[in-house]
């Protein structure tokens, strides 16, 4: 099995990645001000809903019931989907869904494809798997397609190119497109981008993108974006392939009323997107020949075997985690060394890589829970990373870290108050020679991460505990 | 009403102040406290970084000293968060019928401070006084896991002589988060930096919370930078009154 996120494995930990990024002035202003302008559009159209919460229960309540019975979900999509005219193909792996798609772009003999924005083929490295074959990807979507061109890595899952602003996307299509006398203002760089795709979207007859819901009931495949573009890609090629993760199922197309509401809203403030398609399988006359879906694990029963932390396969890649976390907007999403970025991706990339790798990206949270406070179909993303933080702590991590026996004999102490009593006395007397004018000013070993930015006051001559036996002599 | 506190291990050693002032003001609103010695850490530190196994006697030791009170006080809102979010599970988890039962009975009787004031007590105005300009740090548990709303700023209005100002972006993190400000150093920097400019954009000389970790680490910060800024939790200003001032 090669399961692979994106680069993740060769990635570095969080804490490494983050302090270059966080020197990087120009991206962290770029980061604040796209997350704080769609936090605020999507605090007003959350806001404006009365069913809000019921919304995001009923979300919640669907997902978990389909992950209850996966597999039945999918035999009936596939079913449906066959009777549609459309084909399905499993893929165990990474390797094994790009080298399905590989197959079928080489059967239409076909020397580029179009590419719908997709998750799913960021995280299996399918770019890199069609450029080695000889195939040229054309990103479509306008983010992606700045990320492409820029040779650069998404940072969002739904904004993908918002670390920069517009002045380094006009460098970018400056150089790329050669187009010198390119202006910088919206309507010149979306002008830019559509001349540069309208030749592509009308020459090549191949598209490869993605899934928001896969609809058991009737084997539709339900596609949401803002551009158009995606649209071109389903209507105007021979061949469409789409790759979704096997949690992307949904039992009836009635599901996607809840869906629809929540995921606009919570992924760009939007009340709906400009585009909302549903493809089934093949129609004479209109839009691809041949329909092919590619269903993904990758790891992902891996997760729906982990109880506490099965929950993670409902998400609906809205990013509003993204925009909501104080920690995503300090670093942006090249921290988190992945495909998935934010507190979504904090709890989803080691799991879909079985913990050995991206152990560091659990604790990379404060568990504020903004994130949770969020989501549309309520996963508790504090409560899985803590969980997940249990599987670093039994499972990967050496029992005889300096941590771990230091949380060993704080915990031994906390066992008795007689103990806690000893220690309490033991600290006021140690801090003497770190103390200075009632301030610790530098802490030794791995405590100096605080002290580098913060001094830590004086423990108090008298702890509480002290002050009340002194004066509470007939209490308890 | 007699009063059980639970202080918290680290306003216990770092903040005695807190505790000294919370058995003032219950004492001076007719109410007895109580302080169970047998008393140490609610397993927070432990259970969020993923010593589980670790949290589970300091949970035990907590519902053994404490299920016979009559209400549980406890100045520290992310260790009551702890326990209502964490505890039911941890004790489900250990398969023992009497822990479970004796976690659900003692879950309704244990109060964040202020939520015992207001919603047990039914108390707003404390006659407390303190005139000082303030602001009030809402911590992220008091906020997202307790959803204290505006309690503590009900009461802190109806203190005497104060000059209340918002916070801006109240509802961000300090970026504290327990072991994350050490294990992610310079991220939880980066979040303390906003949070700081926001405390000193307020003109405010004293920053209030609930939870003195925050105040632990937004001290800290603004100590290091020189800015003279104070951290009080919200229990010495309510116990401040005009003839302890004037003394």
């Amino acid at each position: 099995m090669t399961i692979r996120v994106g680069d993740s494995v060769k990635a570095p930990s969080f804490q490494k990645a983050a302090l270059p990024l966080l020197n990087d002035a120009q991206l962290r202003k770029n980061v604040r001000h796209a997350t704080e302008v769609i936090q605020r559009k999507r605090d007003m159209v959350a806001g404006e809903l009365p069913d809000w919460q019921a919304l995001r229960e009923a979300a919640a309540a669907i997902k978990r019931k389909t992950l209850r019975h996966l597999d039945e979900y999918l035999e009936q999509f596939e079913a449906a989907c066959l009777a549609a005219g459309g084909h399905v193909h499993w893929a165990r792996d990474a390797e094994e869904a790009n080298r399905l798609v590989l197959e079928l772009v080489r059967q239409q003999n076909a020397h580029e494809v179009l590419k719908i924005k997709t998750m799913t083929a960021d995280e299996t490295g399918l770019n890199r798997a069609l450029e080695q074959a000889g195939i040229r990807p054309h990103e479509t979507d306008l983010a992606e397609l700045i990320v492409q061109l820029g040779e650069d890595r998404p940072s969002h899952i739904v904004v993908p190119a918002l670390h920069k602003n517009r002045s380094q996307v006009r460098e970018i299509f400056r150089e790329k497109m050669q187009r010198p006398e390119l202006g910088e203002s919206p309507q010149d760089l979306t002008e830019a981008a559509r001349q540069y795709l309208r030749e592509k979207f009308l020459r090549v007859k191949t598209a490869i993108g993605g899934a928001n819901f896969l609809i058991a009931e009737t084997g539709g495949v339900c596609i949401v974006e803002s551009e158009g573009n995606g649209r071109m890609c389903l209507t105007l090629p021979e061949t469409l392939i789409l790759m979704a993760g096997v949690e992307k199922v949904i039992p009836r197309f009635q599901d996607l009323e809840v869906f629809l509401q929540l995921l606009p809203r919570s992924a760009t403030g939007e009340r709906m997107n400009p585009y909302n398609s549903i493809w089934t399988g093949v129609h004479a006359g209109d839009g691809p020949r041949s329909f092919h879906v590619v269903l993904i694990d990758n790891g992902r029963t891996g997760i729906l075997a982990d109880e506490e932390a099965r929950q993670t396969l409902q998400c609906i890649r809205c990013g509003a985690c993204l925009n909501a976390c104080p920690v995503y907007r300090q670093t942006g999403g090249h921290a988190y060394g992945s495909t998935y970025g934010g507190p979504i991706g904090a709890i989803l990339t080691p799991q879909l890589q079985n913990m050995e790798h991206a152990q560091s990206l659990p604790y990379a949270s404060s568990l504020c829970g903004a994130c949770y406070e969020v989501c549309p179909v309520k996963i508790n993303i504090p409560e899985v990373l803590i969980h997940l933080r249990g599987r670093v702590v039994r499972e990967q991590q050496s029992p005889l870290k300096p941590e771990a026996l230091g949380m060993k004999a704080v915990a031994a102490v906390f066992r008795s108050h007689r103990r806690l009593e000893a220690a309490q006395r033991l600290a006021q007397m140690a801090q003497a020679p770190l103390v200075k004018d009632g301030w610790i000013h530098r802490l030794p070993g791995e405590l100096s991460a605080w002290t580098a930015a913060r001094d830590l006051q004086a423990i108090p001559k008298q702890s509480f505990r002290q002050w009340w036996k002194e004066t509470h002599r007939d209490g308890e | 009403m007699r009063i059980s506190l639970f202080i918290a291990c680290y306003n216990d050693l770092l903040f005695p102040e807190t505790g000294k002032s919370l058995v003032r003001l219950m004492e001076r609103l007719g109410h007895t406290v109580a302080f169970p010695r047998e008393q140490t850490c609610c397993g927070q530190m432990h259970y969020n970084t993923g010593y589980q196994r670790e949290a589970m006697p300091l949970m035990r030791q907590f519902v053994e000293t404490f299920q016979d009170a009559e209400v549980v006080c406890i100045p520290s809102s992310s260790c009551v968060a702890m326990m209502r979010d964490h505890y039911p599970k941890m004790a489900a988890s250990t398969g023992d019928a009497r822990l479970v039962d004796a976690v659900n009975a003692l879950l309704p009787r244990v109060f964040e401070f202020s939520e015992l004031l207001v919603n047990k007590l039914g108390v707003e105005d404390v006659g407390a006084y303190y005139p000082h300009r303030v602001t009030y740090h809402a911590s992220c548990h008091s906020l997202r896991s307790l959803q204290l709303g505006d309690l503590p700023l009900r009461l802190l209005r109806k203190v005497r002589g104060i000059d209340l100002v918002e916070l801006p972006h109240a509802d961000r993190c300090c970026g504290f988060g327990g072991t994350f400000a050490v294990k992610n150093g310079d991220v939880s920097a980066a979040m303390l930096a906003e949070k700081m400019r926001d405390v000193e954009d307020t003109g405010a000389e004293v920053c209030a919370a609930v939870d003195n970790s925050c105040l632990m680490h937004i001290h800290g910060g603004l100590h290091q930078q020189g800015v003279g800024i104070r951290t009080v939790h919200l229990a010495e200003i309510l116990a401040s009154t005009e003839e302890e001032t004037a003394r």
